[in-house]
């Protein structure tokens, strides 16, 4: 099997399968099936059929490139399978400048494939029942007419597949992409589905607003993306990764990371021009340049603009993956639907962010990771404790998604590369199963409010027991040093990294070690907490007790699929090896694997927290002894209520109301961003109603004055004249009608008369008038 | 000067013309039968004619030597044949007048009056 045509084919028929879906629900999609549902059966076919080609793909290299056999050595660290690269299309050449469709296929693509895949085929399904009474026509109790009525209005069941498709294709876009042009394409694409389907109750303010504010939040990162484009374009003159990874890390340098040649010519601007200015000829210049090259670099010319140009990328994902500061959006984010709240706002889209640090991951410097870092070690400890004093069961769930996005964040900033997409991948799998759950218990009792709930165990067990397997999954339980659900590896791996961290930088290290693994902790206490509200203790209301029930098969099936997989997905297959984690080590960049040394930090590398006696041991225990405590705390409180909740928020009221005030992050915005444009913006109003409309309406009355003058003018002199001419000529005829007697004689008389006396007259000027 | 004491010459003539010029306009002036007025302006005509035939004959002409030829008398033709002409049409008007109101007396042609 040649590797190298068949699996563009195959991802590229996978990618594009679900944009054809959309294609046909936009033009026939109503009239598919009784109401439009068989717009539901195109759209779960096309991600099914996408999900079997990836599968196929991701089998097809697994038997080209079989595991490496040595475990953790440090023999494979060096050793990575080069990646498929290449172009479907070239949209534009400009000069250098190249945007084209391309792929890069490595095992990081193809296990990203899977992964959305599995996740959106699930999620399609449920939505089957999820979505069932979108249907026929929908009463939404939650928005109020102006009579004081519900809204009713047509179901939408055909634009909720059409948008689930749209977003399938661009995030399998956004994965499959050969450059970071094309990443932004998608990256955006990605982007207006999410706006589009937080805001799919398009009634209600919350939603409107909510989707509002994503796309708003989303700009401000996206800004910060567009500077990264900039810088390495106009540094490197490509978009296309192989290009870039080669300028920034050389084959022929051992794959370290060096400044390129680009930025540094572009950090040392003016003595380049004098050198050309200066040389004989254009060969002399560039020798010169060339020559002064090494010397400028040992010198750190340029090093900002690779510095910039990570910082930029970066920007562009702290917005996508809710990182803080921009963290604002995803709670809010929650007024969508449940099936996108779990496909987009946990497994997917907001993971897209960790995955292009990942991408992009030998372009960073160790200045970079470390900023990296910080964000993710303050948005993991920060979203986890707002997590602990949610009521809003999607509310909790997506500041764990904040949080647990915050881990991969700080994974990564310490150098765990591996650990971090791992965690992606494992936390895809379990977080959806846990939002696929809250929606049921949604469906079942019609609230989000979990004060409300509780007792709902023996209602609907499969749902109770699945959201289980979710909780000890992302609380990552499991024996130490052996196995474990899938969290347990992943989180694992990530705190044992961040310990070998500690051990290169003791003091920033450790606050970053001791900040996940209390934040290990408080995912526990928040996801039993959960739980145990849910669905444990007695009823506490009677009437949202009565009316729940299991949910029907369509949407339980996915809950079983899934929580197979937040179960076994940190798992690696003896002898054959096969797992996410040996998979995904394919794909590690060239030369990330020995780690960085920079001038504040020194990363370390990542198989040296794998090392068992120094690290993996004492890190094992330790976080199997932070999530058993959060365990047991919420157990405490919640479970056998040894612990009264409202003693111990009465004790703790002002750390409880910062809590429940979500840091103060929404007011601190409210007064620093959003008041000070509406302020902006009611001068600008002013500014135009009183100035520029004044201007314009005093400019109308001088000319209506003008006007009226004129109009004055007109009527007095102009017509006076006219009218008095006619007038006197009228009685001048009517004065001269009374000579017309018709008297025959008279007129002879006046003929002869008239005639003497012209004689008369004549005789008398006759001189004058001749003479004179 | 005595124009009974002279020979007949163009002041005679004139004098003529100007009688009978005066005579049809009284006439005109002062009949109210149609056919008066008509003769009237018959007597106008001739006595302009008169002229015209005067002015226009190298005999009565002290400076024959210039007189060209036959203007005057073309003049006085032309007049005898527009009186013709006015005559008829006048006569015919004269004639549907009557039709229509019984008599020839102008006064009652009043239907032009202003």
């Amino acid at each position: 099997m040649n590797l190298a045509t068949t699996l563009p084919l195959l991802l590229g028929l996978a990618w594009l399968l679900p944009l054809g879906s959309f294609a046909v629900i936009v033009l026939f999609g109503p009239r598919l099936g009784r109401r439009g549902v068989g717009a539901g059966y195109l759209a779960t076919l096309a991600i099914l059929a996408g999900f079997v080609l990836s599968a196929v793909a991701t089998l097809g290299w697994l038997s080209e490139h079989p595991i490496a056999a040595a475990g953790h050595g440090e023999a494979h660290a060096a050793e990575s399978i080069p990646p498929i690269c290449g172009e479907w299309y070239t949209l534009a050449e400009f000069g250098s400048l190249r945007i084209t469709i391309g792929y890069y296929i490595d095992s990081l693509t193809l296990v990203m494939f899977s992964m959305v895949t599995l996740v959106a085929s699930c999620i399609h399904v449920y939505s089957f029942g999820y979505m069932r009474e979108e249907l026929g026509t929908v009463t939404d109790p939650m928005v109020t007419l102006a009579d004081g009525r519900p809204l009713e209005r047509r179901g939408r069941f055909c634009r909720f597949y059409q948008y689930l498709s749209l977003f399938s294709f661009s995030m399998l876009g956004l994965v499959v992409a050969g450059n970071i042009a094309m990443v932004f394409v998608f990256w955006e694409l990605v982007g207006i589905c999410s706006y589009l389907l937080i805001g799919f109750y398009i009634e209600r303010k919350s939603a409107s607003d909510a989707a509002n504010k994503a796309f708003i939040v989303n700009r401000v990162g996206d800004f910060g993306m567009l500077v990264g484009l900039m810088v390495i374009w106009s540094t490197l003159g490509t978009f296309s990764f192989p290009e870039i990874f080669e300028q920034v890390r050389p084959a022929e340098n051992h794959h370290s990371l060096v400044v390129p040649d680009g930025m540094v010519l572009a950090g040392v601007k003016a003595e380049v021009e004098r050198i050309v200015l200066d040389a004989p000829g254009p060969t002399e210049a560039k020798a010169a340049i060339a020559a002064n090259l090494p010397d400028w670099r040992e010198q750190g010319h340029g090093r900002w603009l690779l510095i910039l140009a990570g910082l930029g990328i970066f920007c562009g994902c702290v917005g996508k993956s809710a990182q803080f500061p921009l963290h604002v959006w995803l709670p809010d984010a929650m007024e969508g639907p449940t099936p996108v709240s779990a496909l987009i706002h946990a497994a997917t889209m907001v993971a897209a962010g960790v995955y292009l640090i990942g991408r992009f991951y030998p372009v960073f410097a160790p200045e970079v990771l470390v900023v990296i870092a910080c964000v993710g070690a303050i948005t993991l400890f920060m979203a986890a404790t707002i997590a602990i004093t949610a009521t809003d069961i999607k509310r909790v769930l997506a500041y764990s998604t904040v949080s647990q996005l915050g881990y991969m964040t700080l994974s990564l900033g310490v150098g765990g590369w591996l650990a971090g997409l791992f965690h992606l991948i494992t936390h895809a799998f379990f977080k959806s199963l846990l939002f696929l759950c809250s929606g049921s218990v949604i469906h079942a009792c019609g609230t989000n409010e979990m004060p409300e709930m509780g007792g709902l165990r023996r209602k609907m067990p499969w749902t109770a027991y699945t959201m289980l397997t979710g909780a000890l999954a992302i609380s990552g339980a499991g024996i130490p040093l052996l196995y474990g659900l899938s969290g347990f590896h992943s989180k694992d791996s990530i705190l044992a990294q961040a310990f070998s961290f500690k051990l290169e930088n003791p003091s920033l290290g450790g606050v970053f070690f001791w900040t996940a693994a209390s934040g290990a902790a408080i995912t526990a206490f928040y996801m039993f907490r959960l739980w145990y509200m849910t669905f444990a203790g007695q009823p506490r209301n009677e009437h949202v007790a009565r009316h729940a029930h299991e949910s029907p098969w369509v949407m339980l099936g996915p809950l079983v699929v899934l929580a197979f997989f937040a179960v076994v997905a940190g798992w690696t297959l003896p002898v054959i090896g096969w797992g996410v984690p040996t998979v995904l080590e394919q794909a590690r960049p060239a030369g990330t694997a020995l780690g960085a040394a920079g001038r504040l930090v020194t990363v370390p590398a990542e198989h040296v927290s794998h090392l068992p006696p120094s690290i993996h041991i004492p890190v094992s225990f330790i976080a199997f002894l932070a999530a058993l405590a959060g365990f047991v705390l919420a157990t405490a409180f919640y479970g056998l209520r040894r612990l009264d909740p409202e003693d111990a928020r009465r004790t703790f009221a002002p750390i409880d109301w910062f809590l429940r005030r979500k840091w103060l992050f929404d007011e601190l915005y409210q007064a620093v961003f959003v008041r000070p444009v509406f302020w902006i913006a009611r001068s600008v109003a002013a500014v135009d109603t009183r100035g520029i409309d004044g201007v314009a309406d005093g400019l109308a009355w001088v000319t209506r004055q003008v006007a009226r003058l004129d109009d004055l003018i007109d009527r007095v002199f102009v017509d006076g004249i006219v009218n008095g001419i006619a007038r006197r000529t009228c009685r001048i005829g009517l004065g001269l009608r009374s000579l017309q007697t018709g008297n025959l004689r008279q007129y002879v008389m006046w003929v002869a008369v008239g005639t003497v006396a012209l004689f008369v007259l004549i005789s008398l000027v006759w001189d004058f008038a001749i003479a004179g | 000067m005595n124009l009974l004491t002279q020979p007949v010459g163009l002041a005679h003539y004139l004098v003529v013309g100007a009688i009978l010029f005066v005579a049809g306009v009284v006439c005109m002036a002062t009949k109210r039968n149609g056919i008066g007025v008509l003769m009237g302006i018959e007597l106008v005509l001739n006595g302009a004619n008169l002229n015209f035939v005067a002015f226009g004959s190298p005999s009565l002409r002290a400076d024959s030597q210039y007189a060209i030829g036959l203007d005057g008398h073309m003049a006085a033709l032309f007049v005898i044949v527009l009186a013709a002409a006015e005559a008829a049409v006048a006569l015919a008007i004269v004639l549907s007048f009557y039709r229509d109101h019984a008599t020839v007396d102008v006064d009652e042609a009043d239907e032009l009056e202003g």
